[in-house]
């Protein structure tokens, strides 16, 4: 019979109940298409990592960690050094710059690229001839409706786009190694180096020689360890940004239902009085709001769940290339967890408040 | 009547504290009411009839004095046990019916049941409602039922757990001369068929005349 006047309750201020859970449902959302972005990104990433064909990466030795998105802090140098090295197949140098928010262009030594890689696949037009020319994926190419042959203006440079390659190996933008260089003052500079090998096999053992030879300079890692990095918990930067959205979905969880349950519990004084003369114990006024929430927050995660599918599908729409974004089903219960954490504080204070409401008092509420 | 008494009070105070002032609501009052007795209080506005109702439905507790319901000693209650008291042994009937607007009439009444912790209508209580007349307007909200009805589920929703006395507190204050007729009647004839006791409040002589025996409060006494 509760249960029956919580949802009748619940019915009768259907425009507050609906308003209430989508905002609930909001944050459910925000939660679960940020978690899907962010590995979105890391997975879009670790493919096109491992799409290169590399075995080993060598990257600049510092204390920014294995993911960074720096550029030019390696000497040009050190290709040959490595390329020289008993089982190397292949050694490339690659320039790494940031271009559109997330979005990278590589510059690369396109023949040298081409061994390691065993080639890009062109869906229209063919490889870079002269030093202006750009290849972007097929994503970024639909995205942004490209053909061969147009002129595209990135890094305040005009570039001749002259193929098109289907996604998933380097950056969306791929560039001449020496143009890229000169427009972002990295002379004889790169960011990291793809190592083939000639036994994939042999890559643990390698890494370590590299490391032992390198230390100081060079930091060796397997492709295979370098993608299974390319997860939330190596990003401090991104697991502090969901943990500060966690926290505001929680507190306007709080917020939204605090203000329904209190609005609710005012103009319900008169009732919450006459449950009080029928017998109702103050357990019984706060179970009946408890419930209240509950439901506002359990409606508001099915809405979020519901809005964060549309969510993604409006931004693969939109930006395929540029926001990769995922499913994250195994979110559904913390989100779900979250929005009702949220729910059950703001129902706490108005719960209380009803419970010592003086049912005399209540009963002459007009 | 009964020579058993339902109700016995010796002496009740009530006095209200609001800021620096207070207020004597109830200054010794002495009444009985036997088991079975329909009994209605009257008097003038503030003469503390409904300070007397709230403290004989558990509502607020006695400053002083001796109040007995149903053998219960009211001023050795806690709160809580206020509250099964009032699960138990007492229906209320108001002025303002008091329904609650979001569930029909069958809901409210099974509402109550269930905070008096029953499972199933007692015994006879089909019949109860047929003689409220309202048996077929159970599936109805408040608001699709007229004032004479609602009150009428009021009534029904006050005896679903068989409570000891029966606290009428202006029952046709907000109802026209046809519809108070019938109220009233049909306390009369509940009282005489099942022997509820019960105590209404009223300043209608006319609405008094229907019960057993008038008892007139003024100045928080009872005369």
């Amino acid at each position: 019979m509760i249960n029956k006047l919580v949802i009748e309750n619940l019915k009768h201020r259907w425009v507050r109940t609906l308003l209430s859970a989508l905002v609930v449902g909001v944050q459910v959302m925000s939660i679960l298409t940020l978690i899907g972005l962010s590995r979105g990104l890391l997975q879009d990433s670790a493919n096109r990592a491992k799409g290169t064909g590399a075995d080993i990466v060598l990257q600049p030795d510092t204390k920014q960690g294995t993911i960074s998105f720096a550029s030019g802090q390696v000497k040009q140098s050190f290709v040959p050094f490595v390329a020289k090295q008993p089982h190397v197949r292949q050694a490339v140098g690659v320039l790494t710059q940031s271009v559109e928010l997330i979005t990278s262009m590589n510059g690369v030594n396109f023949d040298e690229f081409q061994k390691i890689s065993g080639g890009l696949r062109f869906l229209s037009g063919g490889p870079p001839q002269g030093p202006d020319d750009l290849i972007v994926d097929e994503a970024y190419a639909r995205q942004n409706r490209l053909q061969v042959g147009q002129t595209v203006k990135l890094l305040n440079h005009n570039w001749h786009l002259v193929g098109i390659v289907q996604g998933g190996m380097l950056a969306r933008f791929i560039v001449p190694l020496t143009t890229l260089q000169d427009l972002t003052s990295n002379t004889q500079r790169i960011s990291q180096i793809l190592v083939k090998l000639d036994d994939p096999s042999l890559a643990d053992r390698e890494v370590a020689e590299f490391n032992r030879q390198l230390k100081g300079n060079l930091r060796a890692i397997s492709m295979a360890d370098l993608v299974s990095l390319f997860n939330i918990n190596n990003i401090p930067q991104l697991k502090a940004f969901i943990a500060v959205i966690t926290v505001l979905a929680v507190v306007v969880g709080f917020l939204v239902v605090f203000l329904s349950m209190y609005t609710a519990v005012v103009e319900r004084t008169r009732e919450i009085g006459i449950l009080k003369a029928l017998g109702a114990k103050p357990f019984t006024i706060i179970d009946i709001l408890v419930r209240e929430a509950v439901v506002l927050a359990l409606v508001g995660c099915i809405l979020g769940i519901v809005l964060a599918v549309v969510a993604k599908g409006v931004i693969l729409a939109i930006a395929p290339a540029s926001l990769p974004v995922t499913d994250a089903p195994d979110w559904w219960p913390i989100a779900a967890a979250i929005a009702l954490g949220g729910a059950l504080l703001g129902a706490i204070y108005p719960g209380l408040k009803a419970a010592r409401q003086d049912a005399i008092e209540a009963l002459s509420y007009e | 009547m009964n020579d058993i008494a339902m109700i016995q009070v010796r002496g009740l105070r009530k006095t209200y504290h609001t800021g620096d002032v207070d207020v004597h609501a109830l200054r010794g009052v002495d009444l009985d009411v036997g088991h079975g007795e329909f009994l209605a209080v009257m008097g003038p506005s503030g003469s503390g009839k409904s300070t007397l109702f709230h403290i004989l439905g558990g509502l607020a507790p006695p400053s002083d004095g001796h109040v007995v319901v149903d053998g219960l000693d009211l001023r050795a209650l806690t709160e809580s046990e206020r509250t099964e008291m009032r699960q138990r042994k007492i229906g209320f009937v108001f002025q303002k019916y008091n329904l609650l607007p979001t569930l029909t009439a069958r809901d409210n009444i099974a509402l109550a049941q269930a905070l008096g912790k029953r499972t199933s209508w007692p015994e006879g209580f089909n019949e109860v409602l047929e003689l409220l007349g309202i048996k077929h307007r159970l599936q109805h909200k408040p608001r699709a039922l007229s004032g004479g009805e609602q009150q009428r589920v009021a009534i029904a929703r006050a005896l679903v757990n068989q409570p000891a006395i029966l606290l009428a507190d202006e029952p046709t204050g907000n109802l026209d001369t046809e519809n108070s007729d019938l109220v009233l009647n049909l306390l009369r004839d509940l009282n005489k068929r099942t022997r509820q006791t019960i105590l209404m409040i009223t300043h209608n002589p006319e609405a008094a005349a229907f019960a057993d025996r008038t008892v007139t409060m003024r100045d928080g006494r009872v005369h």
